[in-house]
């Protein structure tokens, strides 16, 4: 057998993900570096996480045994409370973000515009919602309005940013042809943009809808709205079963949302 | 086509009547929801402060201005530990969301009806709950610091990478793996040989936008007490030191400009 150990030619090997084999091996070095003064800089209390595991447990096992009932009231009112600040967002922040997606397409906005809407996206996209939360919080006071205004902006970034993609990357040939036909600018947007990025438009509000829905859950934890207090609140008080209701109710939710967006996606496209 | 006569001369239109009022009546019914929303919104709102906000944001742009540079030299250790969270916390959910992702993807689960649905549960249940209400969770389980942060970012971490690492799995090209299969390997082999090698592009990219959007959500974990440089900034906001609170927005989204474009770079090297 020996004669066919040596095979002809060298034995195939896997090849590399990094080609380069000087940066391959600086970045696995600097990385397993990185790695352990990283963990080594953590310090776990490990008694303290042995002790919370007994808490973990119930917490896990609140899921088992929910309890909807008891703080019906103050779940119901923080349930309503982030859906109208959900709606409320969408509904500002989709109608503004179209102006600025158009401000912000190269194909349909002069120089100036573009930059003026693409530096709105930038700064919208750059400061967090909760963040924004807390400053809107301490200007306005504490409440819904907060909340509202805080999707509102944070809509505006990301529908605009993906909307303007879309503007730019459209069918020219039909946009032309409406404005050959003596279209007024409007009347151009109305007929020769508005249709071609219309189911984008659709998929990306329904998107957001549920995108703004998820952070309202949270807001409540800077005084501004939402279940997100209820939430806070059960927590303090080690309400595991409370907080597991809230949680199913967010989970649930969010999948419908889903769910939903799904068949409207695909209806539309 | 819908066409309308009107004085015997014919006017094209976009849509039909019917068309026109089912759009209308959604339109109303829209407008009517947002009117009630808005009604529920500023019922609870003190408008006597609204009124008052351009003063009151006069007020905090004068106390917020300049920032206290002098603090910097305290956000060292704060940075660390925000940066540690969102890597390690990244490390962490890859480990969970691979076999997840395998697991949930049609064609490498073992099993359609039972597997199946329970990794697509984990995957909707760990997206669907944000890292700040995963984080007040663990806080209130294992004790406020660093390592909640740590978990609570690598869980809320797993449903993303899994679900965009298992729609890769499904689009991968299958006459790749049916060459490995026709060699007589086994079913790890074609995993190795077969399946690994097409999606370990996908894998670095999403590791790294998820990175990018971890660092983003690590700076604020510190708001409930998960380490970081959000702690910084939580009691900084308590004493009302607004130079400080200033600095450290500025320093936050400056590792925000950053982390976006170590990713956009690495994701550019990649694909």
């Amino acid at each position: 057998m020996s004669e066919f150990t040596v095979p002809i030619g060298e034995p195939w090997k896997k090849p590399p993900f990094i080609k380069r084999s000087w940066l391959r091996w600086t970045l696995l070095i600097g990385f397993i570096a990185y790695l352990i003064a990283a963990v080594l800089t953590i310090d776990v209390n490990w008694s303290r996480v042995y002790e919370g595991l007994e808490r973990g447990k119930q917490f896990v096992l609140a899921f088992t045994n929910p309890d909807f009932t008891s703080r019906s009231g103050d779940i119901w009112d923080g349930m309503v409370e982030s859906i109208i600040i959900t709606v409320a967002s969408s509904v500002v922040g989709i109608a503004i973000s179209i102006p600025i997606a158009l401000g912000a397409a190269r194909n349909v906005a002069p120089l100036p515009v573009y930059l003026v809407c693409r530096a709105i996206i930038a700064v919208s996209r750059a400061l967090q919602e909760i963040i924004v939360a807390i400053l809107l919080v301490a200007i306005f006071g504490f409440g819904p309005l907060a909340g509202f205004l805080t999707l509102s902006f944070a809509t505006i970034g990301f529908l605009s940013k993906l909307l303007a993609e879309d503007i730019e990357s459209m069918d020219k040939v039909q946009a032309e042809a409406v404005k050959a036909s003596g279209a007024k600018w409007s009347q151009w947007i109305n007929y020769g943009v508005q249709p071609q990025v219309m189911p984008r438009l659709i998929g990306l509000s329904i998107y957001r809808v549920d995108i703004n829905f998820r952070e309202s859950a949270i807001l409540g934890l800077v005084g501004a709205g939402g279940i997100g207090a209820t939430l806070n609140t059960a927590f303090d008080r080690y309400e595991y079963d409370t907080a597991a209701a809230i949680l199913l109710i967010i989970i649930v939710i969010v999948m419908l949302l889903e769910y939903l967006s799904g068949i409207i996606r695909a209806r539309v496209q | 086509m819908p066409v309308q006569e009107l004085k015997g001369q014919k006017n094209w239109q976009r849509r039909t009547s019917r068309e026109s009022l089912s759009h209308w009546v959604l339109w109303l019914i829209g407008v009517a929801i947002f009117a009630y929303c808005w009604q529920q919104i500023s019922d609870a709102t003190t408008w006597f402060f609204v009124w008052d906000a351009p003063r009151i944001a006069d007020d905090i742009w004068n106390r917020a201005t300049p920032p206290r540079w002098s603090y910097f030299s305290q956000l060292g250790k704060p940075i660390w530990d925000t940066l540690n969270i969102a890597t390690l916390g990244t490390i962490i959910s890859l480990i969970i969301a691979v076999p997840v992702a395998f697991l949930a993807a049609r064609n490498t689960t073992p099993s359609q009806y039972i597997i199946r649905p329970i990794a697509l549960l984990i995957i909707v249940s760990t997206r669907s709950i944000n890292s700040l209400i995963w984080a007040l969770l663990l806080i209130a389980i294992i004790g406020p610091g660093v390592f909640a942060g740590v978990i609570a970012i690598a869980i809320r971490s797993v449903g993303f990478c899994a679900k965009l690492l298992y729609e890769a799995i499904e689009e991968i090209d299958t006459s790749q793996v049916e060459a490995i299969t026709a060699t007589g390997a086994s079913r790890w082999q074609v995993m190795a040989y077969g399946i690994v090698p097409q999606i370990l592009p996908a894998l670095a990219g999403i590791a790294v936008f998820r990175w990018d959007i971890n660092i983003r959500e690590s700076t604020v974990l510190g708001l409930v007490g998960a380490g970081g440089i959000g702690l910084q900034l939580s009691s900084s906001l308590n004493v009302l030191a607004w130079p400080q609170v200033s600095l450290i927005l500025l320093v936050i989204l400056l590792a925000v400009v950053i982390s976006e474009w170590v990713s956009a770079k690495v994701r550019g090297a990649i694909i």
